[in-house]
This record gives C-alpha cells, structure tokens and sequence, in this order.
C-alpha cells in the first residue's frame, strides 16, 4: 500500500486520476490485511490489494460528489453493497477517482473538479466516464478499481487507457450504493491489468443483494472455463460495428491484426449482422436522460448536498441550487429526458426508444445464434486530444456507438488491449449473451495468452 | 340537500395506511406517530444518493386482499410507476406508485340502496411530513420535514361519481372502513390520517345529462367533516350556479372552525407527472394459486354480517350496522351470544361499554344485569375489575357482595329502616308531594350502598306508602 | 420534430433548473441539434414491437415484511444544509401539495 501511495504521489499530480484519497482509512486496512496474513488467516486473493472506487460509490465516512459541485462535502452514510464486499475480501481503498459528473460523458472532461489526463498522453483524455479508474490501473497507481458503465463508461476508458475492463449482465453486480444515473442500463465493473484479475474482482462482487431488487442469483460458472482458449468457439463480427462513421485507419488495422490472432488460436470468425445498431444510439439518449432526469431530481437541497445561499422561496432553493451546482453536461441531460417523458412526448420518444430497444436486443439474441461472442473495436478512435470533441455533445456522444448496444441489451461486455495505433491502446470489445459473463472472460484470456501479453 | 331540481355527483378517493410492520420500499418501523423526527429513516426512504427501493410483500397481499373484498378483477400483471414532482416531503423527487396497471380495478360496494362502482386499487408510497415554524403558515419564513412517514405503504381506492349526496358519501367512507378492519388490511382511523377521504363534488340540473365541473375537497379529518364539507360545497355550487356564475375546477380545503370550503391556491403552473415504469422495480407477476389462498383468508364481510345478524338475531339495522363495524367486536358478540347471552341487551353493551372481555366472561356479565342479579352501574364496576384481575363477574359478584338485593322481604325490612330515617319525606309524600319519592329512592339506595333493586324497591315502596 | 425557447423554458421549470441569462438560448440550440439526431428513430417501424419493460429475465423478489431500525435521526441528518430540533429545514411553502 506504502508502494501505491508513493506511487500516487509521484505520478498522480500530472495524472490526477483522484479526485480524493483516503490515506488513513487505506493505512487501516493495510495493517489489518498485513496482520491477517501474518496469521495465516488471509482472506483471499483481493485481501490487501491497494484498489481506487469511482467517485459515484457510496463509501461509508467518505466524500462522494459524482463528479460535481452539487455533492460537495456530502459524506456517505452507508457503504454501496460493491464496496462492502470488497471490503470483506480484505481491499484496501486508496481514494475515489475522478469521473464525468454523475457519469455523463466519454473523457472525464465532465468533472465540476479537474480533467484526468491519460497516462500515455497529458495532452489526450483517459476516457469517460471512468476516466479516473481506468487512468489508475494503468498507471499502476492502484492495483485494480471499480467504476461503473451505463453505455460504455468502463469499456471505452479502458480501451482508451490500455487496461482491461468489464461491464457485467446487468443485473450480475449490486446497484444498491452507485448514485444512480440511467437505471436500466448502470452496471458496476471493475478495471483490471489482467483478465484473470477480472474473474477475481467479478467474483468478489457478483451475486444476489436483497437490496437490490434487480440483482440476480444466477451462478457465475467462470471457474473452470478461463484457461479453456479459444479453439473452436464461433467469434461474430457485426458488419454495422466495423463501418461506422468515424473509424480511425489504425483502430481498425489494430482490431484486425487482433482478429488474426484469435483465428490463428482456433477461433472461427463469423459475419453477423445488427441492423438496428445506428438507432440504438438515439434509443439510448432518449432512455438514459429519461431515467437520469427522474434520479437526479432527489438532488433538491432539502436532505443533502449544497443549498444556493440566499435562496429565500422553495422555487428558488430547487432552480438555484440544481442550475448552479450542475454542470452544462447534467443539465442538457436533465432537459431532454423531461423533454422526452413529457406529456404530448411520451409515445413518440420514451416508449418509442423502448421498443427500439426490444428491436436491439432482438439483434443480439439473433446474431448469438450464429456465434459464442461477437468481437469488435470498443471506440471508434483511441484517446483524443482534451478539449476537441466539447465543442458538440453529439460527437461526444458518437464515442459509445460500439458500447451502448450491450447496455440496452443488457449484455455483459469486455475491453481487452489489443495493440496500438500511433503509439496509444486499442481496445478490442468482447460482447457475450446475457450472463454469459465466462465466455466474454475465456474469449479475453484466449487472446491474452496467444497475443503474448 | 340538492333542491328538487339540481342534482350532486360525488366521486371519492381513498387514501389507506396498511397494517405493515415495515415501510414499502425498506425495512424501517411504520410507527411514525411515536418517534423523534427523521428516526425511522434509512437510505432509501430519504432518498439518499444510490439508495434502491424493495417492495414489501405484505403490502402487496393487503392490496390483493382490499381488492378482492371491494369485488376487482386482480392484474395478475402488474408493476410500478414513477410519478415525478418537486416537494419536500417527496424525497426522492418522485413518488413510487401505479399509472395505469394497478393491482385491482372493476369492482363495486353496496352502500344502502346503491351499488358504488370502484374504478381502481392501487398501491403507492406515502410522503413525509412538513410542518411550520410557527403558530400560523402568515409569517413563517421556514418549514421543517420529517421524513419518519416517506415511504409507508399507501393504498389507494377510487370510485366512479355514483354517489349523490353527503349522506351516502359519508355511508361509503363507514363502510369502506369496516371492510378494511374487517379483513384486516388497516386500523382506518380517520384522526390519525390512516384513512384520508377526498371528494370530487360537481351539481347539475336535473335534466342536463352532462356533468358539471367538479371540485375537490381536501383536508377532511372525520366522517361528521366529510359529511358537512360535501353538503356545504353542494350548496354552494349550486348557488353559484343559480346565481348565473360558474364553478371553477380546482382543488378546495375545508375548514371546521369556518364551516366553509376555501380555495386551496391555484398553481402557477400545471404539473405534469411523467409517468413512466419505475426501472429498480422488475414487473410483478402473481400467481393465481396466490391470491386464490388469499381470497381464502377472507371473512365474513361487514354487509353480509349485519344482515345476517339481523335475521337471525332480531337485531336492529343500527345496533347491526354498529357491531359489524369492527370485525373484532362483531365476533365477540356472535361468541357471547352463543354462551347464552341475551342479543340486544349483549349488543347494547358492546356498543356502548366497548368492553375488553373473553367472550365467557361478558356473556356471564350481560346476564347477570339482565336477570336483574346486579344493576347497570354496578355492572361497570364489575367489568372495569374484571378487565383488571381477570377474575370472572361472577366470582367478583361474589366475593365482593354486590349482588343486588332483589328479595322482597330483603327490600321490605331496608325500606321500613329509611322510612324510620326520612320521616319528613313520608310526610311530604302523604301530603301529596309525589317529588318525595325521589328522597326516599334514593334513602334506600344509599341505604343499600347500590345494591337495592331499584325497579322492586319502587313497587314495594309504593305498596307500603298506600298503607 | 424541433425544440423552441419555450419548451425549453417549460422543462427547465418542470426540472427546477434555473437557467441564467443566454442559458435558453444555448441550450434551446444544442437540444435542437441532438433532437435533430435522434429524430431518425421515427423511421423505425415499431408497430407489433412490444416496449422493453426489464431487459434481463428476472425473479422479482419481493421483501419479508419484517421491521429493522431506521439509522436514527442523527445519521438522517448529518448532510443536511440546514436542520433544526430534528427536522430539516427549508424555506417556506407557499403552495399547496399537488
């Protein structure tokens, strides 16, 4: 842990993938996981690992802000169920890295508190909204962290950064303590370097909570499967995944490059198709601000969090403290989700967006026919320059097109380092069906061990 | 209290406090009234950050069990909807309830006469407290919240417009709640806010098919206010109407201390919930086998028990419509009675003595007053002992000597004592003071410490007085 | 389908969110522009599609009616902007619950 901290302190002011540390509460645990191993009485693999949690992730006695000004100085009073179990396999938390705020965005440029940089570049983002996880992990400043993924907020940092990433079925990993931001489509996920380090963490924090009520019991079978390789399973590639807009020359060289690789180890590559893919990104910002306008509304300044001083209705006290403490990005997402609930707006945006979404998720089950797991880039370009996609938040959004698919379908996704292009990682997705989260990671540490990692 | 040629349209809704032992969407205490503010609080019912809501399956049976007993079809389909508004009370920005898939709908109450239709049941979460600093809400800068009530299991029932008039509105409003004690599903007390009654009051004449524009009275505390709140908007609305003005829909308070409906302010701005299904809640599917035993842990419900109460028992529609209006009462009437205690004296008693007894013991008690053993207020004594002891009446009849001196040669000796001690009230009465009685009645009862029986005494005294 | 000034007025109301001056005019336009975007979902032909209504299979569970205590008030209240006597503290309603 002293290693980390050090580590933190010697590479994190250029980085600054932390928005706060918990030096006193990581020494704590450091020496309770030191005295347990020194007892015999270890409490697993995770016992004593220096680990970094996204700033959306209840973590009792600690600040938690989700990125913004609106939280400031808000100390949670109740571990997020993901935190709680880390904590009994032994984890040591070295801080609450930085995000987009309340998780809206694709490079942590979103944060009311300072922009992360990637570690292979200052000038590029790490990615978003993750960004700070994902930053931490490949800066070896902690040994895995935890962040949360609503359209591809864990994939696409990771493939951007270089590390690797999961977002799991929804349903597999316990909201109850992640500041919610799209209900339906947030899942919580670790970023690891390694993919058997991901079985590690998954395993730790999967699994059934009463509190819950949209977690699930159903087991996670990842044991014996990991080593297995990839002979002999069928890889789909989604020909709308590899033409889309935007697709940067060395992506798509790296993802093919990758591609030879699985099929030299056995895999067969098969064609499939997901003709829905396009409307899915509209589905997705319709159903995501929806939901995150209705969860965003519990930030009112009666309970909790900052109160715009003066305010001397309760008119004023709502509209001053929620247009003041949210930042630009929050509140257009804000706005379009009312917009898009809205009586006179209903059918033709919410319910419409969920059927569109039943079409996408009907692509997916349609095309895991065919095939054990499709393969694809996760971003369609590696880290970009901070500052040259805020102009248009609908560039921004174009991030996610390769990543959102698996959250309306609630499908479990994998970020695995695939290679480079001008010097920065590529990341190569790996969607399986529904809990199928053992063939996402048996696929991942197939190429791992044939790619030479 | 319509004028030959007007008519009422009410329409009501119901708001019940379910008899759980936790809230809806979380484990805490429903026992509000008794807790510190904010003490019964928990992530979820305070809307903290990340905090995720858990339906209480208990709540979800009492509605299955509501809707049954009102006579609805059961959604074997159902789920749950965000409504979205701003207020304090309101911790999370929106309340969890049901748009347009609620658990029950399609059923009716008998209430007299009519059959009154019941659009729908469903079932929400309640709202906190507010408060303000302050006697009054003029010159209040500030109010307080307390959240202790966020989150209680709240249902709802509905009604079509099929009642005409205040007395029935107030007729449904009882039966409701002795179905709801009844099957158990509330205490319903209309004091402590476990039942909230709101109505929906509009006029029209007589021969206009078309309904009148309605409003909606809020703020009621009891049936008496719900039955003056009602008959007072009717007049109003009509005499605004024969006045050649015209009723505006909105939502009006009354007020006891006024005896008036108020106009509760008019929003600035139109509200609009965004309904959508609450995405942390998966739909419910309930299976037919469940609510199938649920519907057999009904009772006898309130209207089938005073009528058959009254049939078999010769019993009064009053004295009926009171018993039933508590299942727990009804029973220990029909359980006494089978003991071999008398029906309306035994019915009398329950009504007006409220008395905490086994059934053995109340049975023993009404007979003994009814066979003239001991008198009424002698009975109150014993009761009110054996409620404390558990002793049975008839023990502390005996052992405490109460019994009632019923022996004419007993009362004939008291009565030649007090006659001895009262000698200017046998004079009075000789002279032909008949208020002299009264001394003497009561020379022999304080004579008798209470015991004598009075109803003898009289007609002994008289007797003798002739001689 | 396009987005005016005032819907934009409309919704920041509806969503309390006070919007300072050149607020409405910035966002009317980039609201416009994703709407403009998203737009394309009208060519989809939803007709026999039912709405997704929980995308994973799952067991509703739902909950023991059985109590626990509450955190108690001093846990309820130790983020809060302004509390007094146990309450929270906001400023005045002026108008009635809807």
């Amino acid at each position: 842990m002293d290693r980390h901290l050090a580590i933190i302190a010697e590479r994190d002011p250029a980085i600054r993938a932390f928005v706060r540390l918990t030096p006193d509460l990581a020494a704590h645990q450091a020496r309770a996981a030191q005295e347990r191993y020194q007892s015999g009485n270890s409490l697993g693999p995770l016992d004593g690992i220096p680990m970094a949690v996204k700033d959306v992730l209840n973590v009792e006695g600690v600040e938690v802000t989700a990125g913004s000004r609106i939280l400031e100085g808000y100390r949670a009073v109740y571990d997020a169920t993901v935190v709680a179990r880390l904590r009994q396999a032994g984890a040591v938390i070295l801080g609450m890295t930085n995000c987009d705020e309340f998780a809206m965005g694709s490079s942590t440029e979103n944060s009311a508190f300072h922009t992360t940089r990637n570690p292979w570049d200052a000038t590029r983002v790490p990615g978003g909204s993750s960004g700070g996880s994902a930053a931490a992990v490949a800066a070896a400043e902690a040994g895995y962290s935890i962040g949360s993924d609503t359209g591809g907020s864990i994939r696409q940092p990771a493939a951007l950064c270089g590390v690797v990433g999961l977002k799991p079925t929804y349903g597999r990993v316990s909201r109850y303590g992640l500041i919610a931001f799209a209900s339906s489509l947030d899942q919580v996920g670790a970023f690891t370097s390694s993919v058997v380090d991901q079985a590690l963490v998954l395993t730790a924090i999967a699994g059934h909570d009463q509190l819950d009520a949209t977690s699930s019991s159903r087991p996670l079978g990842i044991d014996l499967d990991l080593e297995a390789g990839v002979k002999g399973l069928r890889l789909g590639l989604p020909r709308e995944y590899f033409e889309v807009d935007g697709m940067e020359v060395g992506v798509k060289a790296a993802v093919d490059a990758a591609l030879r690789v699985l099929e030299a180890a056995g895999a067969e590559l098969v064609d499939v198709r997901l003709p829905h893919t396009e409307y899915g990104l509209a589905a997705y910002y319709i159903i995501a601000p929806a939901e995150c306008s209705s969860n965003l509304a519990r930030f009112d300044s009666v309970r909790f969090g900052r109160r715009s001083p003066g305010a001397a209705t309760l008119l004023e006290a709502y509209s001053q403290t929620r247009g003041g403490g949210f930042g630009r990005e929050v509140q257009r997402r804000v706005m379009l989700g009312t917009h898009a609930l809205s009586s006179g707006y209903f059918d033709a945006y919410y319910l419409r967006a969920q059927k569109v979404r039943t079409l996408v998720a009907q692509d997916f089950t349609a095309a895991f026919e065919k095939c054990d797991a499709i393969v694809s880039a996760t971003s369609p370009t590696v880290a970009f320059e901070i500052g040259s996609k805020t102009a248009d938040p609908y560039q921004m959004y174009l991030c996610d097109v390769l990543t959102l698919g698996a959250n309306l379908a609630g499908l479990p996704g994998l970020s695995v380092p695939c290679g480079r292009s001008e010097g920065l990682p590529v990341g190569l997705q790996i969607l399986a069906p529904q809990w199928g989260e053992a063939t996402a990671l048996r696929v991942g540490r197939g190429f791992e061990l044939a790619h030479g990692e | 209290m319509a004028s030959e040629n007007w008519r009422a349209v009410i329409g009501m809704e119901v708001h019940v406090q379910l008899a759980t032992q936790s809230k809806m969407f979380c484990a805490c205490p429903t026992d509000y009234l008794e807790q510190p503010p904010n003490q019964n609080t928990c992530p979820t019912c305070l809307g903290l950050p990340g905090a995720l809501p858990v339906a209480n399956r208990r709540a979800v049976e009492l509605v299955v069990k509501s809707g049954l007993a009102l006579g609805c079809q059961i959604a074997l389909q159902t789920k749950f909807d965000r409504k979205n508004y701003f207020y304090p009370d309101l911790p999370k920005g929106y309340q969890i309830s049901q748009y347009d898939l609620p658990i029950a709908s399609g059923g009716g109450v008998q209430v007299g006469e009519r059959m009154v239709r019941i659009t729908r049941v469903h079932l929400e979460e309640d709202t906190g407290k507010l408060a303000h600093a302050g006697d009054n809400l003029q010159g209040a800068s500030e109010s307080l919240v307390d959240l202790n009530r966020a989150g209680l299991p709240l249902m709802e029932i509905v009604s079509e417009p099929d009642l005409d008039s205040a007395d029935q509105a107030r007729d449904y409003a009882v039966e409701l709640r002795a179905i709801l004690r009844t099957i158990g599903a509330s205490e319903a007390e209309m004091e402590n806010g476990q039942l909230r009654v709101e109505a929906n009051v509009s006029v029209r004449r007589s021969e206009d098919a078309a309904l009148g524009v309605k409003t909606e009275l809020k703020n009621i505390n009891s049936f008496r206010s719900l039955h003056r709140a009602i008959g007072h908007e009717i007049e109003r609305q009509i005499g605004l109407l024969e006045a050649g003005g015209v009723v505006i829909q909105e939502t009006r308070g009354w007020s006891e201390a006024k005896s008036q409906t108020y106009s509760q302010r008019s929003k600035e701005f139109a509200e609009d919930y965004r309904y959508f299904p609450e995405p942390d809640l998966p739909p419910l599917e309930l299976a037919p086998a469940w609510v199938a035993k649920i519907a057999a842990t009904i009772p006898e419900l309130p209207r089938a028990r005073r009528l058959r109460l009254m049939e078999s028992h010769q019993l009064g529609d009053y004295d009926a419509g009171l018993l039933v209006q508590d299942g727990a009462r009804a029973d220990l009437f029909e359980a006494a009675l089978a003991l071999g205690a008398p029906a309306k004296p035994l019915a009398n008693w329950i009504v007006g003595h409220a008395p905490k007894l086994p059934a053995p013991d109340l049975a023993e008690l009404v007979i003994l007053v009814s066979e003239g053993r001991i008198n009424r207020e002698q009975a109150l004594v014993v009761m009110a002992r054996a409620e404390s002891s558990g002793q049975s009446p008839a023990q502390i009849v005996a052992e405490s000597n109460l019994a009632q001196v019923s022996d004419d040669a007993d009362l004939a000796v008291l009565i030649d004592q007090v006659l001895v001690l009262l000698p200017q009230a046998v004079a009075d009465y000789r002279a032909g003071k008949a208020q002299a009685m009264g001394a003497l009645m009561a020379g022999i009862k304080s004579a008798s410490q209470g015991r004598a029986n009075m109803k003898a005494a009289s007609r002994l005294l008289a007797e003798r007085l002739q001689r | 389908m396009t987005l005016s000034r005032d819907d934009v007025r409309h919704v920041a109301l509806l969503a309390r969110l006070g919007l300072g001056e050149g607020d409405e005019a910035y966002y009317t336009d980039q609201l416009d522009s994703i709407l403009g975007h998203i737009d394309r979902l009208s060519e989809v032909d939803v007709d026999s599609v039912p709405a997704t209504a929980q995308v994973v299979a799952l067991e509703h569970r739902l909950r023991t009616d059985e109590a626990r205590p509450g955190m108690g008030q001093e846990r309820a209240l130790s983020n809060a902007p302004a509390s007094r006597e146990g309450f929270f503290v906001v400023p005045a309603i002026l108008e009635e619950e809807p």
